[in-house]
């Protein structure tokens, strides 16, 4: 019902979400997101972590998430390591009874994950390799919760 | 008192290590102190004072830098975080 995972291997967007949809007849709504690399200047992202921190931050957003709206099951998927452009970075899927539950805690849980959730990007471009630096856009997003 | 310290993603590129196991002397007892006495044993080591946005965590959870240091903690020192 409730699912953490931090992998190097891809994962498959609609089979988690089908596995939502059919966790429990209670289920009426599932809302999910899923964050790629974009392209363009960037040629690959590096996504480093902290083992061990990193899936007890994504597990107390669960539970916070769980404490703030009655949810049936929620999914988070994040991947760590080299990454090519297109290719899928995280999954949060969000199963409820009614919609506006799951759309408030699937946003809840994309947006304090990328300011609470110990991942960091390198970015690659034909020149250079920079950190990406955290944005105050995302700071006021998960602010807002 | 014996702590782990562990450096992530950009700051651990502007130190020597990426993580060391250090005595504190007395008197080193919040993250700020720990910081700061980290951060002076010299010039190597001055990315940890002067870092402008460094965040911290304790026990693996991210914590304010008032926040007490025990002995046998891991505590972390990291950039914001950019995931997601």
């Amino acid at each position: 019902m409730w699912t953490v995972r931090v992998q190097v291997e891809d994962f498959d967007a609609g089979a988690e979400g089908e596995r939502l949809q059919r966790v429990s007849p209670e289920v009426g709504a599932v809302v999910s997101f899923v964050g790629t690399v974009r392209g363009g200047e960037v040629r690959a992202m590096t996504l480093e972590h902290y083992p061990g921190m990193t899936e007890k931050s994504l597990e107390a957003l669960v539970e916070e998430a769980r404490r703030r709206w009655s949810l049936v099951a929620a999914t988070v998927i994040h991947r760590v390591g080299r990454l090519m452009p297109g290719e899928r970075i995280v999954f949060v899927g969000v199963a409820s009874r009614h919609r506006s539950e799951a759309f408030a805690a699937c946003e809840f849980l994309i947006d304090r994950l990328k300011t609470e959730a110990p991942f960091w990007k390198k970015e690659e471009t034909n020149d250079s390799t920079r950190w990406v630096e955290a944005k105050e856009g995302d700071e006021a997003r998960a602010r807002r919760w | 008192m014996a702590v782990r310290v562990l450096y992530f993603a950009a700051l651990r590129d502007a130190l020597p290590l990426a993580e060391e196991a250090v005595s504190l002397p007395a008197g080193v007892e919040t993250m700020a102190a720990l910081r700061a006495w980290l951060g002076a044993r010299g010039e190597a080591w001055a990315p940890l004072v002067t870092w402008k946005t460094l965040r911290c965590a304790r026990n693996q959870t991210l914590c304010a830098w008032d926040e007490p240091v025990r002995d046998g903690d891991e505590v972390a020192f990291f950039p914001p975080v950019t995931g997601g």
